[in-house]
């Protein structure tokens, strides 16, 4: 027991998670005062000692499902799979039926799926590849059974055939949606199981756990990732607000107020306990973003926007700019609240497409050199996000340079990994002369050391 | 350090029964986790939405084990003066002053001993003779410097006061931490403590929760009011709906004698859950209320 809970530990921290040794003499401890037999007992002791951070949680129950649900003899999924076909020689067509009228039947709001999930993995999942091997697999259970078909089919007919009306038939779609995620999940966590059993649990861990929010590729993530995303940039949006507003507050303190410190002294019989400090007048940092919003760093831009509209509410000398091919103002698009609002209102209002809407650094640049310029001053911060692929124009990093002399800092934050810079159509390092800093910034743990290093 | 640990803190079991019996109806894990929390003394940090019961449960932890609930409210600025101690300066200076002409060695001990010392809450816990519950509320908003000053307590049970020296904990208080999650805490800090992670309840836990506290409810009533309540919670909303605000709208329904939950009554009382006029409306596009 002991060696596989390390095994665990040690799988956790692998996956990013960091657990402390002291910590895990924690999870140890804990142990000792609850039942091994109570699983839920177990598992909440485990992950209240280590997982101090909601982000990590999928992580744990990903790696807690393999390392300790997963025991078992590999041969037990065939004598489970051998019952079910008795049950049934069923097709994919008779077992979504069959979900259907579960998901109908009010099963699986939580958990309730796993039956139906390990059904449908002995069923559907397994590839054999060799005459005595056989591997299992998520996507030919998807493949087999597709889940938006379902969805469809429960949004059409599930309230009638559950029998609500009214506001209960309105609502329903809500539990359908969770009951299916609730189905997918259990599916890759039957699958992992069983690849746990036949070949342990550290060939699961290889291969899919999926990464942390933070460390995910922004690139690429997918809308339910993009959402965890979101979550996880509100705190480090407001961490990069905080941190120059800390930086601004403490600098408001200048020399000895002599008048107010014998003013104070008064109080305590004129000896002067208490000093005063002037106050400084608080310079405003001035922040200007300027994001790439074309197509060919759509994701990234989506991004880039969550960052903005995290840090207008944060700042309050915030202006943000959008272009493709030419540059525009969306500052005032911001005010709202709401980021859906607000990205709704950028992609709908911005003047962004001046010719052909590809992107065109040059041509933006020295448009917000002409248009803006003047507002640029030495007190001001330039953040850029963007790929820097120019599409072959001209660069013009003339009109960068001329903003790098006039502002305080110019940062420019990648999407793109290094290794691409200045390959094809980029101009990464033509501009990069004159910033102070071009960064690869391809997920959210690069961007809170950017926050760290360069902001601090 | 626990020899005596409270007969409600004795098993998994009789928490989750103690803390029922005061109003506060915990799943699972909360009770697993506190009885942990009590059991290898440390402190819970409790993190999650506002409105969802995380101060409410240092209450009830207070009140079920009959100890006295000491609170420190964080916010931006606080520091060491607020939280562990001060010296009473003006006194001092009185002091000083009331004996001119006295032994510098007698008086410097003097003046600094207890009598001249301010207790903030959490020396207050550290130095009560009967067992305490420390609530540290909203530690998210406490500047980074300050809350390397909990440190010591936390893991230590001890404050070290240089004039005075180190004061151990006669009692361990029970301690917990809450947090809005609006800013990352320590690594110091999350590892002395276990993590306690407080979500909106499902949809049993808070049908349950709203039947205990509006108890003149019908039990369909309630739980249409609570499947609403939870299918408004999925919507990206500026503030969504706390735990209060059902209960809120629970005992809204019950004095307009509302039997069964119509598209008309809803628009009329769906400003009791929502506070923003942009998530009013996007709660009535979602549940097809129309004008």
């Amino acid at each position: 027991m002991l060696n596989r809970l390390l095994a665990f530990t040690h799988a956790l921290r692998n996956a990013g998670v960091p657990v402390s040794i002291s910590e895990s003499i924690d999870s140890l401890r804990a142990l000792e005062h609850i039942r091994f037999e109570d699983r839920t007992a177990f598992r909440t002791a485990l992950a209240t000692t280590m997982i101090k951070t909601r982000s990590h949680e999928q992580a744990f129950d990903a790696l807690f499902n393999v390392y300790f649900d997963g025991g078992g003899p590999a041969d037990i999924d065939d004598l489970h799979d051998r019952e079910d076909q008795h049950h049934a020689a069923e097709g994919a067509e008779s077992f979504m039926d069959e979900l259907f009228e579960s998901i109908v039947a009010g099963n699986g709001g939580t958990g309730g799926m796993g039956e139906l999930a390990r059904r449908a993995v002995g069923r559907f999942g397994r590839v054999l590849s060799s005459p005595s091997d056989s591997r299992y697999f998520e996507y030919p259970v998807f493949r087999a059974l597709d889940m938006d078909v379902l969805l469809q089919r429960l949004n059409e007919q599930g309230a009638e055939a559950a029998g609500l009306e009214g506001i209960d038939a309105r609502i329903a779609g809500d539990r359908f949606r969770a009951a299916v995620a609730s189905f997918r999940s259990e599916v890759r966590a039957e699958v992992q199981r069983r690849v746990a059993r036949r070949k342990g649990p550290e060939a699961v861990t290889r291969h899919s756990i999926r990464p942390l929010p933070e460390d995910l590729d922004l690139a690429t993530a997918s809308r339910a990732e993009m959402d965890e995303m979101r979550r996880a940039i509100r705190p480090l949006a407001r961490k990069l607000a905080t941190r120059t507003a800390m930086k601004r507050r403490n600098a408001t303190r200048g020399g000895l107020d002599v008048r107010r410190t014998i003013r104070h002294s008064l109080s305590t019989g004129g000896v002067p306990l208490d000093i005063s400090l002037k106050h400084k007048v608080p310079h405003k940092p001035e922040l200007f973003v300027l994001c790439d919003i074309s197509s060919s760093v759509a994701r990234f831009a989506r991004f880039s926007l969550m960052l903005v509209h995290a840090m207008s509410s944060g700042f309050t000398k915030v202006r943000s700019f959008v272009f493709i091919d030419t540059i525009d103002e969306v500052t005032h698009l911001f005010e709202d609240d709401d980021l859906f609002v607000a990205v709704d209102r950028v992609n709908a209002e911005a003047n962004v497409v001046w010719i052909d809407g590809h992107s065109n650094y040059g041509a933006s640049l020295e448009r917000f050199l002409d248009l803006y310029g003047k507002d640029v001053t030495a007190r001001s911060t330039l953040l850029i996000l963007g790929d820097a692929r120019n599409n072959h124009r001209a660069p013009r990093e003339e009109a960068l340079k001329e903003l790098h002399s006039r502002a305080k800092h110019v940062y420019w934050l990648n999407p793109e990994p290094k290794a691409y810079w200045d390959t094809g159509d980029s101009a990464a390092s033509r501009y990069a002369v004159f910033t102070d800093g071009m960064h690869e910034v391809r997920t959210l743990r690069d961007l809170e050391n950017f926050t760290a290093e360069v902001l601090t | 350090m626990d020899p005596a640990i409270d007969a409600s803190l004795v098993s998994v079991e009789s928490v989750s029964d103690s803390l029922s019996s005061t109003g506060y109806l915990p799943d699972a894990a909360i009770a697993t986790i506190v009885f942990l929390a009590a059991r290898l003394n440390k402190p819970l940090l409790v993190e999650g939405p506002a409105g969802v019961g995380k101060t409410e449960l240092a209450r009830s932890l207070a009140a079920m084990t009959g100890r006295q609930l000491i609170r420190l409210q964080c916010y931006e600025g606080v520091d060491e003066s607020k939280v562990l101690y001060e010296w009473n300066y003006r006194k001092q200076l009185l002091r000083i002053q009331a004996e001119q002409g006295q032994n510098w060695d007698q008086l410097s001990g003097d003046i600094f001993s207890e009598e001249f010392l301010l207790e903030r809450p959490v020396l207050q816990a550290v130095r009560s003779d009967a067992p305490t519950v420390l609530l540290i509320d909203e530690i998210d908003k406490l500047d980074m410097e300050a809350e390397a000053l909990l440190l010591e307590v936390l893991s230590e049970w001890q404050v070290t006061i240089p004039e005075m020296g180190t004061m151990r904990a006669v009692t361990t208080p029970l301690v917990i931490l809450t947090s809005n999650d609006s800013r990352e805490l320590s690594e110091a800090l999350k590892r002395r403590c276990l993590y306690l992670h407080l979500d909106y309840p499902d949809l049993e836990r808070e049908k349950a929760i709203v039947l205990q506290r509006v108890p003149e409810l019908p039990e369909t009533l309630a739980e249409q009011i609570v499947k609403v309540v939870q299918s408004i919670r999925e919507l990206e909303l500026k503030k969504a709906p706390s735990i209060a605000e059902t209960l809120d709208w629970a005992r809204t329904l019950l004095h307009l004698n509302v039997t069964t939950l119509d598209p008309e009554t809803l628009q009329r009382t769906l400003s009791v859950l929502l506070k923003f006029r942009s998530d009013l409306s996007r709660a009535e596009q979602h549940l097809d209320l129309g004008d």
